[in-house]
C-alpha cells in the first residue's frame, strides 16, 4: 500500500488536522506508536509539565482533607479558630474531593480551579476570625498568610493549565464532532473483507444504527440512520477512494450530517487474516447536547463503531451474529428490564 | 417449559418460561434428558459472579435429544442423542481454528463487558452471567444451542446418560488440568480439592502417566472416592499440615505439578483464610485464593501450576514472587471442551474410565433449588447431583412422628 509522505508531514505540522487529512493519512505507518502518540497524546502519552504542579497541589489537598476530617479540633486550634469542627470537617471533605480529582483525573483544569474557589472560601472564613473578639487572631492571621501563598500557587497552576491544557491536542475541534478509529482482526482475506464492505447494502447487517443504505449509482448511496432518541437522520454519501482489497473512503454530499469515513483492509502480520481499520468522522445534528444525551442513552458513537466492527467480524467469519435476543428467561426484576439483555428475553409466566 | 432460574443470592426458583426457539441458522434445540449442578454454579448461587440478572436460566452441563435444527446445521438431525460442551464456539475464528475453543472471539455478544474486566473476552458460556454471553442455560426442559454444528457430540445408545453427561464439563476440565501439567514418567502430582473436577484430574493424571497422585480435601467421602476410585494417596487438611506433609512425601523437593481444583471459594484455616473471608463478604475482595497460595508454595522449583479452579477478579496476597523465583509454569483457562469430546468418549467406550462414579444424587429438575443447597452445604455426602427433567418428584418427606 502506498503512502503519500506529504499526508503524514501535513499531520505533523498541524496539531489540528482536517478530517480528510486524518482519514487519508490512516495507513499502516499511521498505526506506528509514534503516529498514534501524535494523534492521541492524551490517550497514550504520560502527562507532563504543569501536571507536576497539579500533582503536588493534589497531595496538599489530600493532606488538608485528612487533617480536617480526622482532627478538626487540632486543626481549629492551629489556625486560631477553635469550636468550628463541623465547618472544618466540611472543608476537609471538599479538599479531599479536589485532591482525589487532581491525582486521578486526566483533565486537571477544573480541579485546579476548584482549588482556587476553595481558597477564596477559606480566606473568607478565616477573615471572620480576624475580629478583635478572637483571642487567637494572631494564629488566624498566620493561617491566612499561608492560604494566600497557596492561593497564588493555585492561580498560577490553573492559568498555566488553562493556557496550555495537558491534553492540548484535540483531533475533533468541538465535543460534538467525532473522530473515531478502531481496528479489528478478521480471519478472512483482505479481498473478502473488502468485497463484503463494498456492497453498501451489507452495512445495515452489522451496524444496527444504520437502518438502510440504498445504492444510487456505483459511487453514490443514500443512508438512513436511527439517531439519538429514534430520530431518523438521512444523507447522501459518495465514495471518494476505492482500491479493491485495500481501502474504501467516502463522505457525505448532502443531508443532515457531515460524515466522512475510511476503512482499510491490511494483511495481518504472519498471514493471520486481515486488520480492518475504520476511521469515522461525523458531526451529528444537535451538537454537543445531543451527543452527551446519546452517550447517556448508551449510544456512545465510540462504542458503536467498536461494536459494529466486532459484528462485521462475526458476520463474515461465522455467517451470523451471536445473539440471545428472543431466548427465554424467568421473570425479570425492574432493574433487569432496564438492561438490553433483560429487555430482549421472552419472559416466562410467574410460576 | 420448566427451568431453574436465578433470582438473587441463594434464591433459585423453578419457573415456567417460554420454550426456546431457533434464532440463528446454526442453532439447534435439544430436549434435556440429564443436567448436572457444577461446583462453579455454586459461585453464581452464592453471588460471587457479577452481571447475573433475576430470571436467568442456569446450567451448563447438559445432554439430551435434538428436537429442532436450523438450516445451517447439517451434522445433526432430529432424534440424535448428544452431549453439549459448556463453552460456545464458532469454529471459524483464530482461536477456534487453533482448537482453543473456550477463547472463541465470536460467541459472546456482551464481549465488551468482559473486556472492561479482563482486557479481552473469552467465549460465551451457557447460563453463566451476562458478562459471559447471557445465554440461557440447560437446567431446563429444553435449551437452544448456538453454533450447534461445532459443539455437541453424538453419543452411542449403549452408554447411558450418567456415563457420558460429564463430557459436557467436569471430565474434560479435570483432564485438561492434568494435561496442562505436562506429566513425565515418574512425576508426582498434587490435586487440591476432591470435588468432581479434582477427582477427574486425579484419574486423568494416572491415565497420562503420573507415578503418584496426592489428593487434598476435608470431606471423608470425597477423600474416599479419591482413594478407592482413583488410586490417590489422600491428605485431610483439617488433620495434617499440608505444606509439611507434602515436603515429607516428596523428599523435601516438592511435587512436580500442583493442580488447584478449588477456585475462588476456598475454605481454609489461619490468618489469610479469615482475611479473605472478611474481604469477600464485605465486597472488598473478589476471590479467596487459599488453595492457590498453598499450591504455589508447595510446588517444586521449575514445576507446573495448573489451575482449573474458577477465579474471577483481583486476587490478594498471591505469592507471585514464588512463581518467579522458583521458575514455575502456570497453565490455566476455561476448558476447550470441544477438543476433548472425541478422545474422552473413546476412553469411556473402551471402559478405561466410568465417570458416573462421582454421582451421589439424582433429583427431579423441580428440586434444583434444594439440590444447590445440599451441594453447597455438602449435605448427605453430596458430591454431584444430576437433575432429571420429568423425573417423578418424591412425595415430600413426612414430618417425623411427634413423641409424647
Amino acid at each position: 500500500m502506498s503512502t503519500d509522505p506529504s499526508d503524514l508531514e501535513r499531520q505533523r505540522r498541524h496539531y489540528e488536522p482536517s478530517a480528510e487529512d486524518v482519514l487519508e493519512g490512516a495507513t499502516a505507518e499511521a498505526r506506528s506508536p509514534e503516529a498514534i502518540l501524535e494523534r492521541y497524546p492524551s490517550r497514550y502519552a504520560s502527562r507532563r509539565g504543569s501536571l507536576d504542579a497539579a500533582r503536588a497541589l493534589g497531595c496538599v489537598s489530600i493532606g488538608l482533607g485528612v487533617a480536617g476530617l480526622l482532627a478538626p479540633r487540632s486543626l481549629g486550634r492551629l489556625i486560631g479558630m477553635p469550636g468550628h469542627e463541623t465547618l472544618l470537617r466540611a472543608i476537609g471533605a471538599r479538599e479531599l474531593t479536589s485532591g482525589v480529582g487532581l491525582l486521578t483525573q486526566q483533565k486537571t483544569m477544573p480541579w485546579l480551579w476548584s482549588r482556587v474557589a476553595g481558597d477564596a472560601m477559606d480566606l473568607a472564613v478565616l477573615g471572620t476570625g480576624l475580629h478583635p473578639s478572637n483571642p487567637y487572631r494572631g494564629r488566624t492571621a498566620g493561617a491566612m498568610l499561608a492560604v494566600a501563598a497557596i492561593t497564588a500557587l493555585d492561580v498560577a497552576a490553573s492559568l498555566r493549565e488553562s493556557s496550555q491544557p495537558g491534553e492540548a491536542v484535540r483531533v475533533a475541534r468541538s465535543e460534538s464532532e467525532q473522530l473515531i478509529e478502531h481496528t479489528v482482526g478478521v480471519n478472512r482475506s483482505p479481498q473478502e473483507c473488502y468485497t463484503f464492505w463494498r456492497d453498501v447494502s451489507n452495512l445495515s447487517k452489522f451496524s444496527p444504527m444504520i437502518e438502510k443504505v440504498t445504492p444510487i449509482d456505483d459511487r453514490r448511496s443514500h443512508w438512513v440512520l436511527r439517531g439519538p432518541g429514534g430520530k431518523k437522520v438521512e444523507w447522501d454519501s459518495e465514495i471518494t477512494a476505492d482500491q479493491p482489497g485495500e481501502r474504501i473512503a467516502w463522505h457525505s454530499i448532502s443531508g443532515d450530517v457531515k460524515h466522512a469515513g475510511t476503512v482499510r483492509f491490511e494483511r495481518a502480520p504472519g498471514g493471520r487474516g486481515t486488520f480492518v481499520s475504520a476511521m469515522m468522522h461525523y458531526q451529528p445534528p444537535g451538537g454537543r447536547i445531543a451527543t452527551a444525551l446519546a452517550k447517556m442513552l448508551g449510544k456512545d458513537p465510540n462504542h458503536q463503531v467498536r461494536e459494529d466492527l466486532r459484528r462485521f467480524k462475526s458476520l463474515i467469519e461465522t455467517g451470523e451474529l451471536p445473539t440471545t435476543r428472543g431466548q427465554p428467561s424467568g421473570r425479570r426484576s425492574f432493574i433487569g428490564r432496564m438492561t438490553r439483555d433483560g429487555r430482549e428475553s421472552r419472559e416466562g409466566a410467574v410460576s | 417449559m420448566r427451568a431453574n432460574c436465578w433470582n438473587g443470592v441463594n434464591d433459585l426458583r423453578v419457573e415456567s418460561v417460554p420454550d426456546p426457539k431457533i434464532i440463528n441458522a446454526r442453532d439447534a434445540i435439544i430436549r434435556v434428558t440429564s443436567t448436572a449442578i457444577c461446583g462453579s454454579d455454586l459461585h453464581l448461587y452464592n453471588g460471587y459472579i457479577p452481571t447475573m440478572l433475576a430470571g436467568d436460566i442456569l446450567g451448563h452441563e447438559f445432554m439430551g435429544e435434538v428436537v429442532d435444527v436450523g438450516s445451517g446445521v447439517s451434522n445433526l438431525k432430529v432424534g440424535d442423542r448428544v452431549v453439549n460442551p459448556f463453552p460456545i464456539a464458532c469454529g471459524n475464528c483464530f482461536f477456534c481454528q487453533g482448537k482453543e475453543f473456550s477463547l472463541c472471539e465470536n460467541s459472546n455478544p456482551n464481549a465488551w463487558i468482559a473486556e472492561k474486566l479482563w482486557g479481552h473476552s473469552p467465549a460465551g458460556l451457557f447460563g453463566y452471567s451476562h458478562m459471559l454471553g447471557g445465554y440461557a442455560g440447560g437446567q431446563a426442559e429444553y435449551v437452544r444451542i448456538p453454533f450447534a454444528d461445532v459443539g455437541p457430540i453424538k453419543v452411542p445408545e449403549h452408554l447411558d446418560d450418567d456415563k457420558v453427561l460429564f463430557l459436557s464439563d467436569v471430565f474434560p476440565t479435570g483432564y485438561m488440568a492434568a494435561e496442562n501439567c505436562n506429566i513425565k514418567p515418574g512425576d508426582t502430582i498434587v490435586v487440591w480439592g476432591c470435588g468432581p473436577v479434582g477427582l477427574f484430574a486425579v484419574a486423568s493424571a494416572f491415565i497420562l502417566g503420573a507415578e503418584r497422585v496426592i489428593a487434598i480435601d476435608r470431606l471423608p467421602e470425597r477423600l474416599r472416592l479419591a482413594r478407592e476410585h482413583c488410586r490417590a494417596e489422600t491428605l485431610d487438611y483439617e488433620q495434617v499440615n499440608v505444606a509439611e506433609a507434602l515436603l515429607e512425601m516428596t523428599g523435601g523437593r516438592g511435587p512436580d505439578a500442583c493442580i488447584d481444583a478449588v477456585g475462588l471459594e476456598a475454605h481454609g484455616h489461619g490468618f489469610f483464610a479469615t482475611y479473605d473471608k472478611v474481604k469477600q463478604s464485605t465486597r472488598m475482595g473478589t476471590d479467596r485464593p487459599t488453595a492457590l497460595r498453598e499450591a504455589i508454595l508447595a510446588c517444586r522449583n521449575g514445576g507446573t501450576l495448573s489451575v482449573p479452579g474458577v477465579y474471577g477478579g483481583f486476587l490478594d496476597k498471591v505469592p507471585f514472587g514464588a512463581i518467579v523465583n522458583k521458575a514455575l509454569t502456570v497453565k490455566t483457562g476455561q476448558t476447550h471442551v470441544q477438543r476433548y469430546l472425541r478422545p474422552l468418549l473413546d476412553l469411556i467406550e473402551q471402559g478405561r474410565i466410568d465417570p458416573s462414579f462421582i454421582i451421589s444424587h439424582h433429583l427431579p429438575l423441580e428440586e434444583a433449588p434444594r439440590g444447590y443447597q445440599m451441594f453447597r452445604d455438602k449435605e448427605d455426602h453430596c458430591t454431584k447431583i444430576v437433575l432429571k427433567p420429568g423425573m417423578k418428584q418424591e412425595s415430600p418427606p413426612k414430618e417425623p412422628p411427634v413423641l409424647h
